[in-house]
């Protein structure tokens, strides 16, 4: 006979796990070890790791830094390794160091563009990382004015008059909104900005200028280069194409008719030209269509390029991330009488863009990296300066060390961006 | 359904609660169609304030979009819906004041999962009705002691069950201080261990007077606090009753035979 009645009478307490399961020895033998093609597999890997070293070792080992041309780098390699030795030349970094970091930026200011990007650093902190209190992110807003008054000089008035309008337009806001709330303030604060900025900002600050204050000697757009250009570039483009692409995502799921119809155009067209299509545009055809003698900065019209291209990718990332959320959440704040606005700015937004951060920096980093095709408008970023640097009878020849430069210090900052992108998904992580 | 749940509840005699003369909700003669579907047929109900309502009926009867057009989360195309009196139309202002007025709980909870429990309660009041964060803050506590999940207000929702998550789902909707609540089926998503501790937040309302719509199969809980029972059928009320009657003496066949089905087993 069985006995199938059972009474637990006492409850199992949980144990620790067998201590068996951790350790080095053991992730070894069950992660490379654990049959015999994979033991194979292992040996390999771990012989092709040891061949690739041994070849470029040597390369490494044998590189000069001190050298006038890519003649004197060979022969000092001849002579200290011998016959037939091969080595880097490394010489050409350590001379053109600096043209890769500023290009053509005056020599004697190259402080501005330095402090330029520690205070990018400073004002990028309070926005990626939550711990620092909310009161430096004045700094941030007033980041850009700041950077275009150090970088292209000038009279610190200008950038102040741009922000100014900002001032302005709120209070014509205030006053019209307190007398006659509704569209019409918004409407009113917009014309002012647009006046203020088209007709008023250039001759208010010239006056200003004039009295000398704040004034730093004027840096023209064709001396910018390297990794400067691509990071004034890289970055404008990364701050306002991220903004841009949330307004056409929203715009394309609207159900007002012109509002979608527009930003699914823009999207579409955009997305089916090439980059490089719409930077020759800004380079040669802008010109033709403005007003002769309109000097329409051309690193403006590169920024406004990449950033309308990159803008419509976001936009259809971040779509994706609003067709991710479940219909629910849009109700549940619908049902607590959030209008639309709040709905997406606190509800909508936060979610989709949490699910669209891979998709983001994916952008970011494509967008960093396109910085580099401003090299066919004839602007010195690194790539266009590396060719430069070859065109020179010194160094006519060296391809790995210049090449191999621009990439390492192209990884580190889309590294660093990747990197950021899973510290933020891990931060934002709410489940179990 | 469970029985154990339904013999657990508070006892409450629905009598004992009283109803007010004045009006919370008034539909009449209104229609609504998906495409060519219609899916609600000529919808008069009056609902005074005070008064507990269960709607139930079989899937696709109409019962969910018929609370859902009560703030308007659906769009009625004919007749008229007139909330704490104000009358639905396409106009914006009117539906977000309405929306503020009626706290809706849905069956998934959809509570915000980017937002801690306590931010989940605070939201609304501090942006829809502008309170300040700390008073915000206080009743949103004060409503979380009610549901008895203080404890949780600094969790996220996905650490917390169903139960916990739904009771949060109602006092977010009552920080809101609403005038009436509707329940869209609040308990069918929930394992059975965790539908009394929902269903008995919901007669402690029912108690206090909450004039309450909801949606539901737990035919316990209307016999212990439903002032009426409404049994809908194909997008159209079929028969309406208090719950004595409704359960006991059923009138119309169709009404039998749910009732059979749901309560045979």
């Amino acid at each position: 006979m069985v006995d199938t009645t059972f009474v637990r009478t006492q409850m199992i307490e949980p144990e620790q796990a067998p201590g068996a399961s951790v350790g080095a020895v053991r992730w070894a033998r069950e992660n490379l070890f654990s049959n015999w093609l994979n033991s194979v597999l292992t040996l390999l890997s771990l012989f092709a790791v040891y061949w690739l070293i041994a070849h470029i070792g040597p390369w490494f080992r044998h590189a000069v830094w001190n050298a006038g041309s890519l003649q004197e780098c060979r022969s000092i390699i001849q002579a200290t390794w011998g016959e037939g030795a091969t080595g880097a030349c490394f010489a050409v970094i350590r001379e053109r160091w600096k043209q890769y970091l500023f290009g053509f930026y005056p020599a004697d200011l190259y402080w501005r563009p330095t402090l330029t990007f520690f205070l990018m650093l400073a004002a990028l902190a309070p926005l990626l990382f939550s711990g620092l209190p909310r009161r430096t992110m004045w700094f941030s807003v007033a980041f850009p004015g700041v950077a275009y008054w150090l970088l292209w000089g000038g009279s610190i008035f200008v950038p102040l008059g741009i922000y100014a309008g900002f001032v302005i337009a709120y209070v014509v806001h205030g006053a019209i909104s307190a007398r006659r709330p509704g569209p019409l303030a918004s409407v009113a604060a917009v014309v002012a900005l647009l006046i203020w900025w088209l007709y008023l900002v250039g001759p208010v600050a010239g006056v200003l200028s004039g009295t000398g204050i704040g004034t730093l000697t004027p840096v023209q757009s064709n001396q910018f280069g390297g990794f400067t250009l691509s990071l004034v570039i890289g970055v404008t483009g990364i701050a306002f194409s991220l903004p841009l692409g949330v307004l056409l995502a929203l715009g394309r799921r609207s159900d007002m008719f012109f509002v979608k119809t527009i930003c699914v155009g823009f999207i579409e067209f955009i997305r089916g030209v090439p980059l490089i299509t719409l930077l020759l545009v800004a380079s040669f055809l802008l010109n033709i269509f403005l007003p002769p003698g309109t000097n329409f900065d051309i690193i403006l019209r590169v920024i406004i390029m990449v950033t309308l291209f990159s803008a419509a990718y976001m936009a259809e990332t971040i779509r994706g991330g609003l067709a991710a959320l479940p219909r629910g959440q849009y109700e549940a704040a619908d049902a607590l009488g959030l209008d639309y606005w709040k709905s997406m700015r606190l509800i909508i937004m936060p979610q989709a863009l949490k699910i669209s951060i891979p998709g983001i920096v994916n952008n970011f980093i494509g967008l960093f990296k396109d910085t580099t095709l401003v090299a066919i408008i004839a602007l010195l970023d690194p790539l266009g300066l590396t060719t430069a640097i070859r065109a020179d009878s010194n160094w006519n020849g060296i391809i790995w060390e210049l090449y191999g430069f621009v990439a390492l210090i192209f990884f580190l900052f889309c590294y660093s961006m990747s990197q950021y992108s899973q510290y933020l998904e891990r931060k934002l992580q709410t489940g179990h | 359904m469970t029985e154990a749940a339904r013999e657990d509840l508070k006892p409450v005699n629905p009598a004992t609660l009283k109803v007010s003369d004045e009006i919370a909700i008034e539909i009449a003669r209104m229609n609504k169609w998906f495409g060519q579907f219609h899916v609600l047929r000529d919808i008069n109900l009056t609902v005074n304030r005070g008064e507990r309502i269960v709607v139930c009926g079989p899937s696709g009867s109409g019962k969910s979009t018929l609370i859902r057009c009560i703030n308007r989360l659906e769009e009625h195309q004919k007749g008229l819906i007139k909330v704490d009196g104000i009358e639905l139309t396409s106009d914006l202002k009117n539906i977000d004041k309405i929306r503020s007025e009626v706290g809706m709980v849905f069956q998934h909870f959809n509570l915000f999962p980017h937002l801690t429990i306590l931010e989940n309660c605070t939201l609304a009041p501090i942006w829809v009705r502008k309170t300040p964060k700390k008073e915000a803050e206080e009743v949103a506590m004060h409503f979380l002691r009610k549901v008895k999940i203080p404890e949780q207000a600094a969790k996220y929702p996905g650490q917390l069950s169903g139960g916990q998550q739904q009771r949060v789902a109602i006092a977010r909707s009552l920080c809101m201080k609403p005038k009436i609540m509707l329940f869209d089926e609040p308990t069918s998503a929930l394992d059975p261990e965790m539908i009394k501790e929902v269903l008995d937040t919901m007669i402690e309302l029912a108690q206090e007077g909450m004039t309450m719509i909801c949606v539901t199969h737990e035919m316990g809980f209307a016999q212990a606090v439903a002032n009426r029972v409404i049994f809908m059928d194909k997008g159209q009320i079929v028969e309406q009753n208090e719950p004595r009657e409704f359960f006991n003496n059923p009138k119309s066949e169709r009404t039998k035979l749910f009732l059979s089905q749901i309560l045979g087993h």
